[in-house]
């Protein structure tokens, strides 16, 4: 009977001991951070396309901060999910398919600039500003800056807006991944390779 | 690419090394050792290490057609052979044959393939068969060591040597394990266990140790320990792996036995630790299993070390003959927090970048 | 000779020189191929600025490039000829990109410019020349680095803020089967050496170590000997080196004579070091002693399925295929078969190496032209450089820790890399690798390693630029609401502003009607619209067109605003019913419901406006407006007109833009026929 009595006085003073450190170290090494939206604003991809329903990414960082769930960003796809499931401490979720797809390559827009009549609406539309020109005036778009959000193809009345993948330079070219040279796990059975079943 | 000519990645030259190359040299390298085990213990090993390998090969061309991979590339690797050979010689000699097949099979689907194959498993394989027979089979572990006996000379106690056909009949009869007459405990179980009640002097001049004229100091285990020595230097003079390791694990074990060891009356001396049990196999063979050791150089070194005190402390106050198995398991388990803290320094670098990235903004998570 | 301690760098490797076979023969001269492919950019640094246009007439030495900006090289003209094309064409360059190349047809000739050939662009007296003049000839020259990445030398030459006290040589060429270097050495030490004396001069370094592995022994005694020579220099020292690869990466080969090491991240001029390439030392004294630009190089071709491997003095832009012509190239022999992700599968094709086995790169094609650091065109038989297994699983052998030059651990960032861990990559310090090629030599799994570092490295430069580009969008963005915030602050301060004015007027107005209305008993009743027009607020006195369009935009603007709050308040009410709870106060529906009411009244008070300004608008308005839809109208025809045209060549070439127009073209039609109905509706209200 003492012998059980110890062991439970033991295990809760062990208990409180622990406890107590643990209260103070969270306490003194407490880390000063961004406040929660700020870091989510971090993570979004900031092309402040509207995908997800909100007017910009600063929005649905808050919203996310409030409870939004965080796969309803197309852009910033996969990664970004992943990256704030992490910040979250969530489990990730697939991208939400109703909000659009994630694209495979980085588009930039551009403007056949002898077609365009000046008429600035797709200045207006521009969620960053990258897009100069004055009113009756051939626009263009500052290519470095463009997200590729789409925002400003639609409301173009001569449809003189294109958006194409981003070039390929010697600055920006690097090699791919060595997939398919590795035997390790992930190669498929060599007969399976063969048909094509993957 | 479309183009007419051929487009690679560089290098394109090669070393020609290859991983079945350097499992196949360390295999060579165990010959010297599985030699004089046989002649010192008879042909117990040998049986061992022929039906580990069959089982192995056997387990790893199941798991890989079950795992869809090609089978001939990765036999070809030598690696399902190597964890059978060290398992065959880690053994000990007439353990029943049915320990030995659990043991393989074990580790090469569970140690081995459960974790994603060669290179990918946390704990050596070997060891992690090693200990499961260990924990679950004490009685054939513990009793199935013969004491030693020479081929050719005849044996100390025991006037007649034990063929191969008997040596087949004691492995695979499954029940009866070694009769008395050839059992017989390992120099450092018996030291220990005299050493409750005799001196040193006393134990020392036990027919185990050097008390018989046809043996040095701990019964033929350390002309064991010196071949597997001499495996393991030559392993290291074809730089096979380098001499952090092996030289941390003997310096540890050393170190700790020499402190202990000068009460020789309560403690076994050095000369024991060094050269009995499996100490040479395991500080050249089986802590050197690159893939589930530390890699930086310093990390091999405190690595080695740590296996070599696991080891001194094991063997000390534990219960177990041996302790190398466990001292190797317990330090596979540190061996990525090591890697972590001890990064090289790299060129140009004022000094080395240890620990975790540093994420400023994930830093503090919240929930 | 003075002594010199020599230090080691960790780790390197010893692979097959092969350096003999190409050492046989001396230095040839490569006949006057047809034609030149000249890239603009064969340096680091901008590309430079083309000075020709086709069909220009160009003579051996004319600058047809010039440098565009700070780091940027100039491009001569390696013989006589015409310009035929400037144009795209493939780069010799791992990626296979483009890049602008100026074609030229040789003349035969080779005729130089009349001013090298009279020499009067040499500097005669060098050494004792004015610096700045110095670095101008060598810029003016084109003169980059030949050993590897071809920075441009005047460039590293002129960064003078850093005192340099060590004159780094290299002349190790550790890569197999290179031996440009060596034969240069060996044919050419005396021109070197003078080379080294301007460069010393330039940096005015207390002391020059020219490095040379010790398997090139001619070189090091061509050297030792032309030093003798010139006697005075008693502080140039030529340094016998181990051979061990890569003791020619400039980092190592600093580390091996010095001691010293590069910061990380950092250049050696850091550290008082500055390091030049032997050729390019050659290639400073012809254009500071003889005015010559930088035009030919010496390129080793070798490999066995080349039947004379040699040394060739080569003019640049030569295409390969003239080189291999000229060297014996066996195409059969060169075949090499590539796997293709499984050993069934594998693909057979010639394979030629620009540079050495350990860092260079296949070429795609032998149209592909020799650039300035074209040190050497390899072609290696199957057997001679045999193609990797399948790459087998990472055994942490550490076979690769020992041989990295650069101290990391490469099995660790083989493991980041392929699980695109690129923050611990970083963290284990890959943007330290020299892709030296060490550890994938030794990897006993054959796995390609240096592949995965440069993906992991263009992985991390890729998402880094993500990072500060969508940094930068937020700023952006934030700007832009601010500023759209800061508008309709502005516009709502003048939208009160105008209501209070308006509110004052229909006082005024109401007053005035109160005066009429007890005027009017006392007048006749004929004053009544004179009345109402004379006292009419000061905007409706002066009506223009302008005001008339303004007030229609905001009367808009108001409408929409109305229609807005009334959905809000729909919605609101709704979504109460919805809740069950009918009754219950709804939050925020008095505020909705107020908004409505002061819309609707803003929308009447306008819709006065106008109706009054309309009234008193001037009748001319329509012409200038009939104007203007004409214009438009044909604005628009043109427009459509392109518009078609475009369908139809997209049509004929059958491009996927083609949904994308005729949904653009049907755009366009619907407006020109709107534009059309309105000039339409606008002919009959006029008439
Ligand atoms: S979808 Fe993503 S990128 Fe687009 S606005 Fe929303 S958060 Fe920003
Ligand atoms: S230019 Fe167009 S695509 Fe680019 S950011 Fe602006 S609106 Fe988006
Ligand atoms: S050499 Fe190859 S197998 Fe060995 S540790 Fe390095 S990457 Fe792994
Ligand atoms: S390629 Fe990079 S990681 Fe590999 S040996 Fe060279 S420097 Fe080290």
């Amino acid at each position: 009977m003492s012998s059980i009595l110890i062991a439970i006085t033991l295990l809760a003073t062990l208990a409180i001991i622990f406890g107590a450190i643990l209260g103070f170290a969270a306490v003194r090494f407490k880390v000063e951070g961004n406040p929660i939206v700020d870091q989510i604003d971090d993570l979004l991809p900031q092309t402040q396309c509207g995908q997800c329903s909100y007017p910009g990414c600063k929005p649905y960082a808050e919203a996310i901060a409030a409870g939004e769930s965080i796969n309803k960003c197309p852009p910033g796809g996969e990664s970004t999910i992943i990256a704030l499931a992490d910040l979250l401490g969530v489990e990730p979720e697939p991208l939400d398919a109703e909000h659009g797809a994630e694209k495979d390559v980085p588009m930039v827009a551009i403007i056949r600039e002898d077609e365009c009549i000046g008429c600035t609406k797709c200045i207006q539309a521009c969620p960053i500003d990258a897009i100069m020109g004055a009113a009756k005036q051939m626009h263009t778009v500052i290519a470095d800056e463009c997200t590729g959000c789409d925002l400003c193809v639609e409301p173009c009345p001569v449809d003189c807006i294109d958006m194409v993948p981003v070039e390929t330079t010697l600055q920006n070219w690097h090699w791919d991944k060595p997939e398919n040279l590795i035997a390790t796990s992930e190669q498929p059975h060599e007969e399976n390779l063969e048909q094509g079943v993957h | 690419m479309s183009s007419n000519f051929v487009n690679i990645t560089s290098p394109h030259a090669h070393g020609g090394n290859s991983t079945s190359r350097i499992m196949l040299l360390v295999i060579l390298a165990t010959v010297p050792g599985i030699i004089a085990l046989t002649y010192f213990f008879g042909w117990g090993n040998l049986i061992n290490i022929a039906l580990a390998s069959i089982t192995a090969i056997i387990c790893e061309a199941l798991i890989l057609t079950i795992r869809k991979r090609p089978i001939s590339f990765f036999l070809k690797d030598n690696s399902a052979l190597l964890t059978a050979v060290l398992l065959g010689i880690a053994l000990p000699p007439f353990a029943p044959w049915w320990v030995t097949v659990v043991a393989v099979s074990f580790s090469m689907v569970f140690a081995k393939h459960l974790y994603g194959g060669l290179g990918n498993n946390p704990f050596n394989p070997a060891m992690v068969g090693y200990a499961l027979v260990l924990i679950s089979f004490p009685v054939q572990m513990t009793t199935s060591w013969a004491s030693p006996f020479f081929l050719s000379l005849g044996t100390i106690g025991v006037e007649q040597t034990i063929s191969f056909t008997e040596s087949l009949q004691v492995i695979f009869s499954g029940t009866t394990s070694l009769s008395d007459a050839f059992s017989g405990a390992t120099p450092l179980d018996t030291y220990k266990h005299l050493a409750k009640n005799e001196t040193a002097n006393e134990i020392l001049q036990g027919p185990l140790f050097s008390g018989s004229e046809n043996n040095w100091f701990a019964g033929g285990w350390e002309f064991v320990n010196i071949a597997f020595l001499v495996g393991g230097l030559a392993l290291l003079a074809l730089r096979i792996f380098t001499w952090h390791i092996p030289f941390s694990v003997l310096a540890a074990l050393g170190t700790c036995s020499m402190i202990f060891g000068w009460d020789a009356d309560l403690y076994v001396p050095w000369s024991l630790h060094i050269f009995t049990g499996a100490t040479m196999l395991g500080a050249f063979f089986i802590a050197t299993d690159p893939v589930t050791a530390s890699t930086t150089p310093l990390g091999k070194i405190i690595y080695g070390a740590g296996i070599g005190i696991l080891i001194f402390v094991i063997r000390t106050w534990g219960a177990y003959p041996d302790a190398v198995a466990f001292a190797v398991l317990l330090m596979n388990f540190a061996a990525p927090l090591i890697d972590t803290y001890t990064q090289p320094r790299t060129y140009g670098h004022d000094k080395a970048n240890r620990g975790l990235p540093t994420k400023p903004d994930a830093s503090d998570k919240e929930g | 000779m003075q002594t010199i301690t020599l230090h080691s760098f960790d780790g390197g490797i010893h692979p097959q020189e092969n350096k003999h076979q190409s050492t046989q023969t001396a230095i040839a001269q490569l006949p006057l191929p047809t034609q030149l492919i000249i890239p603009i950019s064969q340096h680091i640094g901008a590309p430079a600025d083309v000075t020709v246009s086709v069909g220009d007439s160009v003579l051996k030495g004319q600058q047809i490039a010039k440098p565009k900006g700070f780091i940027s090289a100039a491009i001569h003209a390696p013989t006589s000829g015409k310009v035929v094309a400037i144009e795209k064409r493939e780069l010799p360059h791992s990626s296979g990109l483009e890049g602008i190349c100026i074609i030229l047809d040789t003349d035969g000739k080779d005729q130089w410019l009349e001013e090298i050939n009279n020499g009067s662009l040499a500097i005669n007296e060098y050494l004792e020349a004015d610096n700045e003049l110095l670095i101008n000839r060598i810029r003016d020259c084109g003169i980059t680095g030949m050993g590897g990445a071809g920075f441009p030398t005047a460039v590293k030459m002129a960064v003078q803020n850093r005192t340099i006290d060590t004159l780094i040589i290299n002349g190790a060429e550790c890569e197999p089967y290179i031996t440009s270097d060596d034969m240069l050495m060996r044919e050419r030490a005396l021109e070197t050496l003078r080379g080294v004396q301007i460069l010393l001069k330039l940096t005015s370094a207390k002391s020059c170590l020219i490095g040379i592995e010790d398997n090139k022994p001619e070189a090091i005694q061509a050297m030792e000997d032309a030093l003798h020579k010139i006697h005075r220099e008693h502080h140039i020292a030529v340094v016998k080196i181990p051979t061990k690869y890569p003791s020619g990466g400039e980092k190592q080969l600093i580390k091996i004579l010095t001691g010293k090491e590069v910061p990380s991240a950092g250049i050696p001029a850091d550290i008082g070091i500055v390091c030049q390439n032997v050729g390019t030392c050659e290639a400073v004294y012809h254009a500071v002693a003889e005015g010559k630009p930088l035009i030919s190089r010496i390129t080793t071709i070798t490999g066995e399925s080349i039947e004379q491997p040699q040394n060739v003095e080569v003019l640049i832009g030569t295409p390969v295929k003239d080189l291999l012509g000229y060297a014996g190239f066996k195409q059969e022999k060169s075949l090499f078969q590539k796997l293709l992700g499984s050993k069934s599968k594998t693909e057979s094709k010639p394979r030629i190496i620009m540079g050495g086995p350990m860092m260079g790169f296949t070429l795609s094609s032998d149209e592909l032209p020799i650039l300035k650091s074209s040190n050497c065109i390899l072609a290696p038989s199957q057997k001679e450089l045999p193609a990797n297994d399948l790459a087998s699983a990472c055994i942490r052998c550490g076979l690769c820790t020992e041989a990295c030059p650069a101290e990391l651990l490469p099995q660790q960032l083989y493991w980041f890399s392929k699980a695109g861990e690129l923050d611990k990559a970083e963290q284990h310090n890959i943007a330290d690798c020299i892709e030296c090629g060490a550890c994938s030599y030794v990897c006993p799994s054959q796995i390609p390693l240096v592949q995965y570092y440069r993906h992991t490295k263009g992985a991390i430069k890729d998402e880094r630029a993500a990072q500060q580009k969508s940094d930068r969008s937020k700023i952006r963005f934030e700007a832009r609401q601010a500023r759209l915030d800061r508008e309709a602050a502005e516009k709502e301060a003048k939208r009160q502003a105008r209501a209070a004015a308006a509110e004052k007027a229909q006082a005024a107005k109401k007053a005035a009607a109160a005066e009429a209305l007890s005027k009017q008993t006392t007048e006749s009743a004929e004053g009544v619209d004179e009345n109402t027009s004379t006292d009419a607020p000061a905007e409706t006195k002066n009506p223009e067109p302008v005001d008339l369009e303004k007030l229609q935009k905001q009367l808009d603007a108001a409408q929409a605003g109305l229609k807005k709050s009334m959905d809000k308040v729909a919605e609101l009410k709704a979504s109460a019913s919805e809740d069950g709870v009918e009754n219950a106060p709804i939050e925020n529906l008095d505020v909705f419901e107020k908004a409505v009411a002061t819309r609707r009244d803003k929308v009447k008070l306008l819709a006065l406006q106008i109706a009054e300004a309309k009234k008193l608008a001037p009748p001319v308005k329509k012409e200038v407006s009939r104007e203007d839809i004409e214009k438009k109208l044909r604005a628009q025809q043109d427009r459509l007109a392109k518009t078609k045209e475009r369908v139809d060549l997209a049509k004929e070439q059958g491009l996927d833009s083609l949904p994308a127009l005729q949904k653009g073209l049907d755009k366009q039609m619907q407006k020109l026929k709107e534009l059309e109905e309105e000039l339409a509706q606008f002919d009959k209200a006029g008439a």
